[in-house]
């Protein structure tokens, strides 16, 4: 037997990647705001609000729906939102 | 290993072989007469006495060497084996040293002994120690001071039960269970997508407490749970008190020893309770899925511990899970489910197949709300005792189904079909 105090790490042995948060912009107008409802209950009425308060501010409001909430957004998705949007609001209701 | 002889004679004895006692002399003559001679021991560093053995009682010469008998003799060349023999053979050992007269006084011939290296259980564990360096995980060495089970707890790595400590040996050996490559990728296992190799299912499985023969569930478990299908990572996340339960099914649930009787969803059944919390802690450690982090669970339940069971097929009313879910009788398959703690439904009054599905479904519309008998899946597990109506009756799942899901008719988790595992249940066939 060798050294019998000698373990296998149980883990991923993953370094978490540091990743930098994108600047916030200084100002919404004119900028592309998406609204992402996940689709849980009551969420698009959450929703719906904001998106009157955001054109109200000249901000240009996109709308994306997860098709559901129990997984993360597929990678289209994902994808649509980083194209044509400056911010996205996620909105988690109940 | 590789070993650099000495050139010369090299004999490998054991003192527990009587032939090797009876060639003690020979060798002892071979030493007066200033012939270059080495000798290993394999049990005895004092054996033969007198003359000086190299102790080889770690055997790591005889591995090298590859030796089979004892005693056996090598003439080395530029520290190169040339020539060997084994056992006492005069007619040999006299051509072989250059020394007419050897062991005159002995009889002509004797077999040897076999070698310390064949001992099975010393063999296995070098094999394991062996195929043990030759994994890939990080090593973490264990302070002097610290102890074994509770330095797992302070790196995080247990469930809040002491684990198995996962040594290079424990893993290799539990990867006999399998024929897949250590580097296999089995999952890539959320939250954190990690790659997850065979090997690092292993030694979770170590950990968990599971024999070799269970690894194909466990992985085959691994697998199912990292399926966009079951979606691992939404159970994880949810605030709902749901985990993965393991239903088992096919003859490896019998070669295993896996429970489908008395107390089948209990304690007290080691492959029931390691393979459930061997899926667990690979979430846990590999995907790093843990409470409070992405696990969001609010109260949780028990059952997140571990929640694996056989389904009890030989006197079943119905065709066992794996196959209505389209994989053969013959082969043997794990269902997962994403389910909370189980609950009990009694009737005792129920006289026909009928009425009892009434009941199972009047039971399985309040699961969660009486309002909301839409919203959830429910894995049915009916009893033997109660499964005997059914196959009394005749009654079919299909149509069992039917009669016990009044008022719920587009998809409500009725008694049998329910049975058959959920729309998110997903399915994997083991492979040994």
């Amino acid at each position: 037997m060798s050294d019998p105090r000698v373990v296998l790490d149980p883990t991923g042995e993953r370094q978490a990647p540091v990743r930098e948060r994108t600047p916030r912009p200084a100002t919404l107008d004119g900028a592309a705001v998406g609204l992402l409802d996940i689709t849980k209950a009551r969420g698009d009425v959450f929703l719906d609000r904001l998106e009157e308060q955001l054109r109200d501010r000249g901000a240009k409001v996109l709308r994306f729906a997860k098709p559901t909430f129990t997984k993360v957004a597929p990678i289209d998705l994902r994808r649509e939102i980083a194209e044509q949007c400056d911010v996205v609001i996620e909105a988690l209701a109940d | 290993m590789t070993v650099l002889l000495p050139d010369g004679l090299v004999a490998v004895v054991k003192r527990d072989c009587p032939t090797c006692r009876l060639v003690a002399p020979v060798l002892a003559d071979l030493r007066s007469r200033s012939l270059p001679l080495t000798i290993y021991s394999q049990d005895d560093p004092t054996f033969p006495d007198g003359l000086e053995p190299v102790d080889d009682t770690a055997l790591d010469v005889s591995f090298a060497l590859d030796v089979d008998t004892v005693p056996t003799l090598l003439r080395v060349e530029d520290g190169h084996e040339t020539a060997r023999l084994v056992g006492w053979s005069r007619e040999q050992w006299a051509p072989f040293t250059g020394v007419a007269d050897l062991g005159a006084g002995l009889p002509p011939h004797r077999p040897g002994c076999g070698s310390r290296t064949h001992d099975p259980d010393l063999a296995a564990a070098r094999a394991a120690a062996a195929d043990g360096a030759r994994l890939a995980s990080r090593r973490v060495e264990l302070g002097p001071s610290e102890d074994d089970a509770e330095a797992m707890f302070e790196r995080g790595w247990t469930d809040g039960l002491p684990v198995v400590p996962p040594t290079p040996e424990r893993v290799a050996r539990l990867l006999a269970g399998t024929t897949r490559d250590p580097d296999e990728i089995v999952a890539v296992v959320p939250p954190d997508l990690v790659p997850c190799t065979v090997e690092k299912v292993a030694v979770n499985a170590v950990m968990a407490g599971c024999r070799p023969d269970y690894l194909p569930v466990v992985l085959a478990a691994v697998e199912a749970a990292c399926t966009d299908e079951f979606n691992i990572h939404g159970l994880l996340a949810t605030t709902w008190f749901s985990g993965p339960l393991v239903i088992v099914n096919g003859p490896l649930t019998r070669a295993i020893g896996m429970n489908d009787g008395i107390n089948a969803l209990g304690q007290g059944n080691r492959a029931n309770a390691t393979i459930g919390r061997a899926l667990q802690l690979v979430v846990r450690n590999v995907g790093g899925g843990r409470p409070g982090g992405v696990d969001r669970a609010t109260l949780g339940q028990p059952g997140k511990y571990t929640f694996c069971f056989a389904e009890r097929e030989h006197d079943s009313p119905w065709e066992p899970l794996h196959v209505t879910r389209g994989l053969p009788a013959s082969s043997s398959a794990v269902t997962l489910f994403a389910a909370e703690g189980p609950r009990g439904i009694i009737d005792q009054l129920s006289r026909d197949a009928e009425s009892l599905a009434n009941t199972f479904a009047a039971c399985l519309r309040a699961t969660t709300h009486p309002k909301l008998a839409l919203a959830f899946d429910a894995v049915l597990v009916v009893s033997p005792e109660h499964g005997r109506v059914f196959r009394e009756a005749g009654c079919r799942r299909p149509s069992c189904s039917r009669s016990s899901t009044p008022g719920c008719s587009s998809r409500a988790p009725s008694s049998c079909a329910a049975r058959a595992g959920s729309p998110r249940g997903s399915r994997t066939r083991c492979r040994t």
